[in-house]
């Protein structure tokens, strides 16, 4: 793609989706909305980030460590 | 709570639970509406801007202990917000392909080309809305809104070469779209 088909792509581009009015504010007042994110954020449960998956991979590495003691040294090099 | 816009960034930043949330709903009052202009741009729907307004602010009062007032919050706030409508893109693209035609049908341009058909128009916007994320942004920031590379490249967290290669990247794909439909820009 050339400099001259660039600017027509360009072109077409503007043509096809007019830039929107970036100075527009929102309809409403946002904050009443926020402010019940934020009230439902601080009522929610923490959450630790832990999948099962997670747990059953920590699990297995457990295993190996108590089956295989040697392998030790090389989990605590991978880390 | 002290004063000044200075005052306000230190409470948000550093201050106690009750100065940090009142820094932060001053903050939002005096910034809503330009994240929410500036993801309006982004997204081009009304609704989904105003949740990715809430987005924004929330991720930002997540995150205040990492602001840097050396930077400024403006542009702070405004990479937090792009982040989000990147989200927004990726988790809802068939969808934004519809709202693009339909700004498409609403939208005609104040200088219309006579060359190009609504018909062409229509499907440039629905092939616009098939490219990937990153490179819709990058191209409907730089190519349709006209902002300066520069501004673009703190945005995104880019350089302004990686929006260059990405303005690029989105044209050549949406040429190819274009002309495996018939369409010879």
């Amino acid at each position: 793609m050339n400099a001259h088909d660039e600017d027509g792509m360009k072109n077409l581009l503007r043509q096809s989706l007019p830039p929107v009015d970036g100075d527009a504010g929102p309809e409403r007042d946002l904050w009443p909305a926020m402010l019940r994110r934020l009230d439902v954020e601080s009522a929610a449960p923490a959450f630790s980030g832990w999948t099962v998956f997670d747990g059953a991979l920590l699990a297995g590495l457990v295993g190996v460590a108590v089956l295989f003691p040697a392998s030790i040294p090389v989990f605590l090099y991978y880390l | 709570m002290r004063n000044g816009a200075n005052g306000i960034l230190d409470d948000f930043r550093l201050g106690s639970p009750e100065t940090f949330e009142s820094a932060f709903e001053s903050l939002f009052h005096q910034h809503q509406r330009a994240v929410y202009g500036w993801i309006l741009r982004i997204v081009r729907n009304s609704a989904a801007a105003e949740e990715l307004t809430i987005e924004s602010f929330w991720r930002i009062h997540q995150a205040h202990a990492r602001f840097d007032p050396a930077r400024g919050f403006e542009g702070w706030a405004r990479r937090i917000a792009t982040h989000a409508a990147l989200d927004w893109l990726r988790a809802q693209r068939a969808e934004s392909a519809l709202s693009m035609e339909f700004c498409a049908e609403l939208q005609a341009p104040s200088e219309a080309d006579p060359a190009i058909t609504a018909e062409i128009r229509s499907k440039t916007a629905l092939a616009f809305g098939r490219l990937p994320p990153k490179l819709r942004i990058a191209a409907t920031l730089s190519v349709i809104e006209e902002l300066p590379q520069k501004e673009v490249a703190a945005a995104l967290g880019i350089s302004v070469a990686a929006v260059k290669l990405r303005v690029f990247r989105a044209l050549r794909l949406l040429r190819k779209d274009l002309e495996r439909q018939g369409i010879t820009p």
